[in-house]
């Protein structure tokens, strides 16, 4: 009854074509990107904004890019932590060789380090598919891993070996370092993953998500009406890993503040593949879907017993948190293999109908 | 259908009531400390014991005294599983109740609560691990890592070899491997390893051992090959036992092995058997029950059934010991700054100065029942080091007994180090150099 | 620029060339640590070659058995007992997936299964540590672990212990899968459950053999692992190591997975002995990698892994 597009007549094919063609999507969307923007700077608390808001920003934007890369175009890529590695070691360098520049360049042109190391590893894909490719794009994350760990040049000699994020600050407002304010991160981390889900989404919607898709779904037969497999491939493993060096860059300077390898590991690559697959594959909904999942699913999951007034001693606790996630996983994909933007959609669509049955 | 509405629900629910726990802050007459522990997961084997020793401690005054000088203490276990994100979350969430310090337990942690310190006034307390720069004072006022950091470790253990030898002359030309964990905390004693080398003329060779070390059959035969004459282990997690195994099969003479702090523990030498007698450790504090705050440990606290989690018999152990010596330590910080600013429960700024002045005497360390068990300790401004030594254990199939008395490490040697990594840390972090002598 | 040259093409192999000893003990340590990675990857082999599924729970699994086999131990259990009841255990947990995983995801992608393997991955972590505690355990199941010298070259004990035992089981496997009926069924199920469910080949007895045998194979690569490294968590991680063998072998392949394995256990000792120092050492994890993708390169599906017939 609401949300019924009875009554709304397009006049122009960009109308037609719009990304939000119902007039009350355009409405809810954009009170909740507005809300986004200004409701938990002024309300949220530290604890949300640094351990709950801020990380999922930053996974979404990382699992924005693997989504195009997996989800899209078909390549199943676990090197996801290695090139988020890649745009956050490119980011410190950046950064401290030339401070003056606005950080928000820095972390575009980290994306660019990241993007053109995601094209060299990305080759072995012309020849090498599925699970195999998975274990290939491997080999970049233990390599990527190792290089960061064994050249002292990219922690700039530090005896440490961590990388720290300098104060940096952008309009006058401390973004980066120590005395940079949580809202103030969650406000950049934000504006930038705000502008990644749309170009994402005009991609996926132009030729060359079209040609991704049709790598994915069948790669031999879109070779043959001329889509290059070479050229595609080869793109989305780029614009994937531009999308995972700039996550990888805000891990650092948004949300951690300093980090060392360790924070890189397989284990990233992982979470940010179950982001991707929980929240919907080929969906950019999907991933910031997966992302919230991930993020919000433990931390609720550790609280839930002091909400209900039971405490528990901390080592059972942690272990029925990972019986009750792995279980979640798995009652999840049987309920709804497609993801939770499939969910979301079928959601939309009964809503369309609402309150009539059918 | 009706799975997905309750699918649907649960969603719902989960992202709104998740991170909605309100925490009830510290009575007036109590203090909090935030306890990030790692119970489960890869390094769990290590975490336990430090967990029980901690909680042990606490219990302890809290039972036979009262608290410390009448105000109880209060903690709360947080599983970090020694991951830095998880790390961060439970900082963030134990924030609200307002802790005076805390002590992280993995050097990724500290490195993400160092610059927040300052700003949230919390002591950052990473005792004997942690950025060894944060070891000068004048830069990094909120960070202590007394009794001692790696740098004088490796140094220390230098000494040790060189007291077995003969003397540090002795060294000149013998082999010295260093056997580490691919990680910076892993490298920290190289740098000083390798200066060390060159004033005393031994041949180092460094081998990598990659994260987790599960397998070390080549770094142990290159270790054959090389026949090293002392073998020295900066190792973590199951890096630890492999190495100790895989050192017994090819034959290593086991005396002649020192794993540095976290490299000595029983969880260490358990899996490798008989093969692992006579594998040394360093450390800095005495293993095993014999003193009398263990004793006061049975009778206040596992005799009435407040045990932290362990059992009687898991008492001893180096990581046991080293979770309540760190529970010691925090308390006589807290009870120097009550010197200061009275018997109640204090802010961050006033344990801050507690832990800056502290000077644990001979005499107190008698009172508390650790005489032998730990050295006296004084921290001043520039030295958050307290410049300790450390002591080495060996492992004789049951149970590690000291085999050495207090080894001093080169102080001239390492603290120039630890002043020229401050200035660089500490600018790194935009943070301007104190001047002790105006403060005093 | 010609140090480089010369040390990464001539000073290794004058090196292995000086002390040929010392080399066959590399290759040896390579060929034992290959052979305890194949024992890993043979679970993974079983049970992608049935039913189409990458096991990401595999490692975790053999965690689980060994974690299992521990706890009996230590509750005064004699050795053939323990390990008779941890079979028993890992059949009973076949059972479970199949009924609680496998069924409700039939014919379903496999990237689906595969999430569901995670997500089972992390419930058995849980589990597993919720029963049997974190803490190391050492596994003694009576195998000795003593070094002997035969000539000049170290051998160790336990690593020919663990060896023969590995290639009993190939054999047995192979034996299995290409002498019984069972076996047969087992290939057919893998190439198209639908075809093989129309014929009347029973899916839900068939995986859960499959998985029972996944599981046991797990139990034995967890006492050999576990024995020489005692029971702790870190053993769900080799899981990873044995990845660049199955990419070697085949993900399809029981042969395959030895091959694989003696490859890049064989591979990554010399690398890292000879070519590591080059670089600094620690190259081990990431070598064998780069060892498998250049296979990748001229044999994508893997040393005898089937040759994916594709679609147009």
């Amino acid at each position: 009854m609401i949300y019924r597009e009875a009554g709304q007549f397009k006049t122009t094919y960009a109308s037609d074509q719009a990304v939000f063609p119902i007039a009350q999507d355009r409405v809810v969307v954009g009170l909740a990107v507005v809300a986004a923007f200004v409701a938990p700077p002024l309300l949220a608390d530290e604890y949300w904004l640094q351990a709950v808001l801020i990380p999922l920003l930053v996974y979404a934007l990382a699992a924005l890019g693997l989504n195009l890369l997996t989800g899209y175009a078909g390549q199943l890529s676990l090197g996801t932590g290695g090139f988020m590695a890649v745009g956050a070691y490119a980011a410190f360098k950046l950064t401290t060789a030339f401070p003056q520049l606005n950080i928000i360049l820095v972390f575009l042109l980290s994306g660019v380090v990241a993007a053109a190391v995601g094209l060299v590893f990305g080759v072995p894909s012309l020849r090498i598919k599925g699970f195999y490719l998975a274990v290939a794009t491997l080999a970049a994350q233990f390599f990527l891993i190792w290089l960061f760990n064994k050249v002292p040049w990219f922690v700039n000699y530090a005896a440490s070996g961590t990388i720290t994020a300098p104060p940096r600050s952008v309009f006058g407002v401390m973004v980066a370092g120590p005395t940079a304010t949580s809202q103030a991160r969650y406000v950049t981390a934000l504006a930038l993953v705000a502008v990644g889900a749309i170009v994402a989404k005009n991609l996926v919607r132009g030729r060359v998500g079209r040609s991704w898709m049709a790598i994915r779904d069948r790669d031999i037969a879109a070779e043959i009406i001329g889509v290059r497999p070479l050229r595609t491939k080869l793109l989305a493993f780029g614009i994937s890993s531009f999308y995972c060096g700039v996550a990888g860059a805000e891990l650092v300077f948004l949300y951690l503040g300093s980090a060392e390898t360790l924070a890189f590991d397989i284990s990233l690559s992982f979470l940010v593949l179950f982001m991707v697959i929980i929240g919907g594959l080929g969906s950019i909904l999907g991933s910031f879907l997966g992302a919230a999942f991930i993020v919000l699913v433990p931390i609720f999951l550790t609280n839930a017993p002091h909400l209900v007034g039971l405490v528990l001693p901390v080592a059972l606790q942690k272990e029925m948190e990972l019986m009750v996630f792995g279980g979640l996983i798995i009652f999840f994909l049987i309920v709804e293999p497609n993801g939770l933007a499939r969910l979301w959609q079928i959601t939309k669509e009964k809503l369309r109908l609402w309150p009539f049955p059918h | 259908m009706r799975s997905r509405t309750v699918l649907i629900g649960m969603l719902a629910a989960a992202l709104v009531a998740g991170p909605l726990l309100a925490a009830a802050a510290a009575q007036p007459k109590e203090m909090f400390i935030p306890l990030l522990v790692y119970r489960t997961g890869a390094y769990a084997p290590s975490g336990i014991p430090i967990a029980n020793g901690f909680v042990d401690y606490f219990t302890l005054l809290n039972e036979r005294d009262g608290g410390i000088n009448g105000v109880r203490v209060v903690w709360e276990e947080c599983e970090t599983q020694y991951d830095t994100k998880q790390g961060v979350e439970c900082y963030e969430r134990l924030k609200s109740k307002n802790p005076v310090l805390v002590n992280p337990y993995s050097t990724g942690i500290t490195y993400q609560l160092i610059p927040k310190a300052s700003v949230d006034k919390v002591v950052v307390f990473s005792m004997g691990y942690g950025n060894t720069a944060a070891a000068d004072g004048r830069w990094f006022p909120w960070v202590f890592s007394f009794p001692t950091t790696y740098w004088s470790q490796a140094s220390a253990v230098i000494r040790y070899i060189g007291q077995q030898e003969g003397g540090l002359d002795k060294l000149k030309g013998k082999k010295i491997v260093h056997v580490f964990h691919n990680s910076p905390y892993g490298k920290e004693a190289n740098t000083t390893l390798e200066t060390l080398a060159r004033q005393l003329g031994f041949e180092l060779t460094l081998l990598a051992v990659d994260h987790p070390g599960q397998e070390q059959k080549s770094t142990w035969l290159q270790v054959r090959r090389i026949n090293p004459d002392w073998v020295f282990m900066s190792g973590w997690g199951v890096m630890n036992q492999v190495a100790v195994k895989e050192a017994a099969a090819i034959g290593l003479k086991m005396d002649h092995f020192i794993g540095n702090w976290w490299s000595a523990n029983d969880s260490d030498v358990v899996p490798a058997g008989d093969g692992a007698k006579g594998y040394k450790g360093a450390t800095f504090h005495a293993p095993g029950t014999a003193f009398k705050v263990h004793q006061d440990i049975v009778k206040f606290v596992y005799d009435k059934g407040k045990g932290g989690g362990g059992k009687k018999e898991d008492m001893g152990t180096p990581l046991y010991n080293r979770g309540v010596v760190n529970a010691m330590l925090s308390a006589e910080a807290i009870r120097t700054a009550m010197t200061k600013y009275g018997n109640k429960a204090l802010t961050g700024e006033q344990v801050r100065w507690g832990f800056e002045n502290l000077n644990l005497t001979e005499p107190r360390l008698d009172q508390l029942g650790m005489k032998g068990f730990m050295h006296p300790i004084k921290v001043t401004c520039e030295d958050h080091e307290g410049n300790g030594p450390i002591l080495v254990q060996q492992w004789d199939g049951k149970r590690w007994t000291l085999v050495s008395d207090w080894i001093a490490p080169m102080r001239e040697v390492v603290r120039p180090k630890i002043e020229a990594a401050a200035i660089e840390e500490g600018k790194k972090l935009g943070y301007t150099e104190r001047d002790c002598a105006k403060e005093k | 620029m010609s140090e480089i040259v010369y040390g990464v093409l001539v000073a290794p192999f004058r090196d292995m060339a000086g002390s040929p000893g010392f080399l066959a003990e590399v290759v040896i340590g390579g060929v034992f640590a290959g052979l305890l990675y194949s024992l890993v990857a043979l679970g993974f082999v079983l049970i992608f070659k049935a039913s189409g599924v990458f096991n990401f729970a595999q490692g975790v699994m053999v965690l689980f058995a060994a974690l299992t086999l521990v706890g009996l131990l230590e509750r005064g259990l004699p050795v053939v007992v323990a390990l008779a009841l941890t079979a028993a255990v890992m059949v009973a947990l076949a059972f479970a997936i199949e009924r609680i995983v496998l069924r409700p995801l039939v014919n379903q992608e496999h990237i689906i299964l595969f999430m569901a393997t995670i997500g089972l991955n992390f419930f058995l972590e849980g589990f597993g540590e919720m029963l049997w505690g974190a803490n190391v355990k050492k596994l003694d199941v009576g195998i000795p672990d003593r070094s002997f010298m035969m000539g000049s070259i170290q051998v160790n004990q336990l690593e020919l212990f663990a060896a023969l035992t590995a290639a009993v089981l190939v054999a047995v496997l192979a034996v299995f899968f290409h002498g019984t009926r069972i076996g047969r069924a087992l290939r057919a199920v893998a190439d198209d459950h639908e075809a093989a469910l129309s014929i009347g080949i029973p899916l839900k007895t068939i995986w859960v053999i499959v998985w029972s045998v996944a599981g046991i194979v797990a139990m034995v690569a967890g006492i050999m692992w576990g024995a020489k490294s005692g029971v702790q968590f870190s053993l769900s991680l080799i899981a990873l190591k044995s990845l660049p063998v199955l990419i070697l072998g085949g993900f399809t392949s029981v042969p395959g997975a030895i091959v694989g394995g003696l490859i890049v256990g064989v591979g990554e000792k010399l690398g890292e002995v000879y070519w590591g120092p080059l670089v600094g050492g620690a190259i081990e994890n990431w070598f064998a990698y780069v060892v498998a993708l250049a296979f990748l390169l001229f044999r994508p599906q893997g040393l005898f892994g089937e040759k994916i017939i594709e679609r147009v």
